[in-house]
């Protein structure tokens, strides 16, 4: 059981690191989602969407990661 | 059609990805090997490649049921969480935040676990499952990435050639130096290939939402061009900001 659990883990932990992100990235895609789907923006302008999102969530993952570490130092 | 864009990306990423992975797999295979000697090594190596093979064989053919939209955006979400956690980690790294990693100290920290364990009757089967779990670990992301990366447009063949080559090239290498493989870039590759996931994920996830991207299979490199010059600013503004340098990380 606690191998397994283990392995779940690890498995989960292949896709979050930073839970924030993560969360944050799935809103974006869950968000674009609905625009194209319901709102019919065009799935252009909702890949455009996602690829401006994404970038600006990874940016703003790392300035809080190194203000965090810059904290504890 | 599949643009030759599309299957160079597909085989780049796919090698380059798997090259990293196996070389960490390699590196507690050895430490094991050396310190145990091969056959728990080998043991544990070979019967996490038989479960890896049979999860290919009990998955693979379920991927062909699934609708190739939904495919490209199922493999695209995952790819962007995946390749983001990668570029997130290999920025921080490049800009002195957190320690590289360093294989040289992972296999002396593994060998030490062994030889902390050698008193222990159970120390073969300890370090066979060193060996099994770091193969199997390696191996499940390789499997992943050889998926996600190849599946979006039916280029398995080619994502699975790519990997297969990183592991006959990092198995050769290994045999001739017999050490860990410290000296390869691995920081520099998690950055090319954090980049190179990220774009996958974004593009396939883009296409599952019926995004006709301008340029076709080429707006790939124009998505990767971007992750990578805004991940290069990002370093450079992060470094004048560098606390000093940190200490290399073992895993």
């Amino acid at each position: 059981m606690t191998a397994l659990r283990a392995a779940l883990a690890e498995l989960i932990g292949m896709f979050i690191d930073d839970g924030q992100l993560a969360l944050t990235l799935v809103a974006l895609i869950a968000i674009v989602t609905l625009l194209v789907k319901i709102a019919g923006i065009g799935g252009l302008a909702g890949g455009i969407l996602l690829l401006a999102g994404a970038i600006g969530l990874l940016v703003e993952s790392v300035y809080r990661d190194a203000r965090r570490k810059k904290a504890t130092d | 059609m599949t643009g030759i864009t599309t299957i160079t990306s597909t085989v780049t990423a796919s090698f380059l990805a798997s090259f990293v992975e196996v070389v960490e797999a390699f590196t507690i295979i050895l430490a094991v090997g050396l310190a145990r000697g091969w056959r728990p090594a080998l043991t544990g190596t070979v019967l996490a490649l038989l479960l890896l093979g049979a999860l290919i064989l009990l998955l693979g053919p379920l991927l062909g049921l699934i609708p190739l939209h939904l495919l490209q955006f199922g493999i695209g979400v995952l790819l962007i969480l995946f390749g983001m956690r990668w570029l997130r980690k290999a920025i921080l790294r490049a800009a002195g935040f957190i320690g590289l990693h360093d294989e040289e100290k992972a296999f002396a920290v593994e060998k030490d676990l062994l030889a902390r364990q050698a008193a222990d009757r159970r120390a073969d089967f300890l370090a066979g499952t060193a060996a099994f779990k770091a193969v199997l670990l390696e191996g499940v992301e390789v499997v992943f990435i050889v998926i996600a990366v190849g599946a979006g447009r039916g280029l398995l063949g080619y994502a699975s050639l790519g990997a297969v080559a990183a592991c006959l090239l990092v198995l050769a290498i290994g045999f001739l130096v017999h050490r860990p493989l410290s000296r390869v870039p691995e920081n520099m590759l998690k950055f090319v290939v954090g980049v190179m996931l990220s774009s996958f994920g974004v593009f396939w996830t883009g296409e599952g939402l019926g995004a006709d991207w301008p340029g076709g299979d080429a707006a790939l490199i124009a998505i990767a061009v971007l992750f990578l010059a805004v991940s290069l600013l990002t370093v450079r503004l992060l470094r004048g900001t560098q606390p000093g340098r940190i200490e290399a990380a073992s895993r």
